[in-house]
């Protein structure tokens, strides 16, 4: 579906407000953006409370035999999906800093976090 | 089905897809390809070991779009459009290139 | 008594309410994303120091590796990876899962 076939793009917003590994929810939350990719919208990510630990540097999840999904982070520049939005006081509140993270991103805080959420035609939660 | 290769059986989904990606070797891409009616030039190889060093870097098979995208920046605009990659690999440059390269199917391909 | 405890000290209650009825010289491993509650320098650090006086806190390993923590354990903290968390298992008489 072609951007002048569907007519105007939507604002699509991906929320993350859950931890790697221990639930599936992060995961899910990335292929969907994966495969929505294939549908010329306009995506924003947001990474709030324990989901700005998907973003962290140095996952080895080898012990655990399960996949290390945070390299397809990097990838998501490729598949046109450049905003991603983190909440700061997640950030501090974790001890973490933007250069903790394993993408660029826009640190903000609550306030323009809520106006990012206001501002969007569909929002998807995980 | 799984793959017979020298005297070996090797694990695939339903599908073809190799059941565990480190169970892949060149002969293994080889013989899928011989079982589609595909000869494997360098042409093919190119893509194939794009798609490997693309699962390296970021844990994914690429979408056909975004395969498209990067190899018109890594092996030149003649190479990097749909026409080029479907010649070579008639059932979907990423759906196909990427079984032969022992990967998963590229997410969100059906 | 062993307690473990699997959730992220940041979106859940469980691991305040392990600390709460940890009594002294008890044992607590962290396991999932309750390894999370083992980083230094975050909004519970305080709390978990305070609790290192009275009892001995464990993470797992591949727990804390799959999620990036390897460099940011606080001191006083042990790590055992699967084998130390049968070890833990057999060495108390009881185990309380907080999850």
């Amino acid at each position: 579906m072609s951007q002048t076939e569907a007519g105007v793009a939507k604002k699509f917003l991906y929320v993350n407000r859950k931890a790697p590994y221990g639930t599936i929810y992060a995961l899910e939350s990335l292929e969907v953006v994966l495969i929505g990719a294939a549908f010329d919208q306009d995506v924003s990510l947001a990474f709030l409370g324990d989901g700005v630990y998907q973003l962290v540097k140095g996952q080895d999840t080898k012990g655990l035999e399960m996949k290390n999904f945070s390299p397809a982070f990097r990838a998501l520049e490729d598949y046109d999906v450049t905003k991603l939005y983190v909440e700061q006081d997640a950030l501090a509140a974790r001890g973490l800093t933007e250069a903790d993270l394993v993408v660029p991103v826009e640190v903000v805080g609550a306030e323009r976090m809520a106006e990012i959420m206001e501002s969007q035609d569909v929002i998807l939660s995980f | 089905m799984p793959i017979e290769l020298n005297g070996q059986s090797i694990e695939t989904d339903e599908e073809g897809y190799l059941a565990n990606r480190t169970d892949w070797t060149e002969e293994i891409g080889k013989e899928m390809a011989r079982v589609d009616d595909c000869d494997l030039t360098d042409s093919h190889w190119e893509v194939i070991n794009f798609l490997r060093e693309y699962y390296e870097e970021y844990q994914i098979a690429p979408a056909v779009r975004v395969l498209t995208k990067a190899i018109g920046k890594k092996l030149g605009a003649d190479k990097g459009n749909s026409k080029y990659l479907y010649e070579l690999f008639p059932y979907g440059p990423a759906k196909q290139a990427c079984k032969y390269a022992g990967l998963p199917k590229p997410t969100g391909c059906v | 008594m062993l307690h473990t405890v699997n959730k992220s000290p940041f979106e859940d209650r469980t691991f305040e309410t392990c600390l709460k009825f940890a009594q002294e010289g008890s044992t607590i491993l962290l396991i999932e994303d309750g390894v999370y509650a083992a980083a230094k320098d975050t909004a519970v650090a305080m709390q978990v120091q305070h609790a290192l006086k009275r009892v001995a806190i464990f993470a797992l390993r591949p727990d804390i590796d799959a999620r990036g923590m390897q460099n940011r354990v606080m001191d006083g903290v042990r790590l055992v990876d699967f084998e130390g968390f049968v070890d833990l298992v057999t060495a108390h008489r009881a185990v309380q899962s907080w999850f």
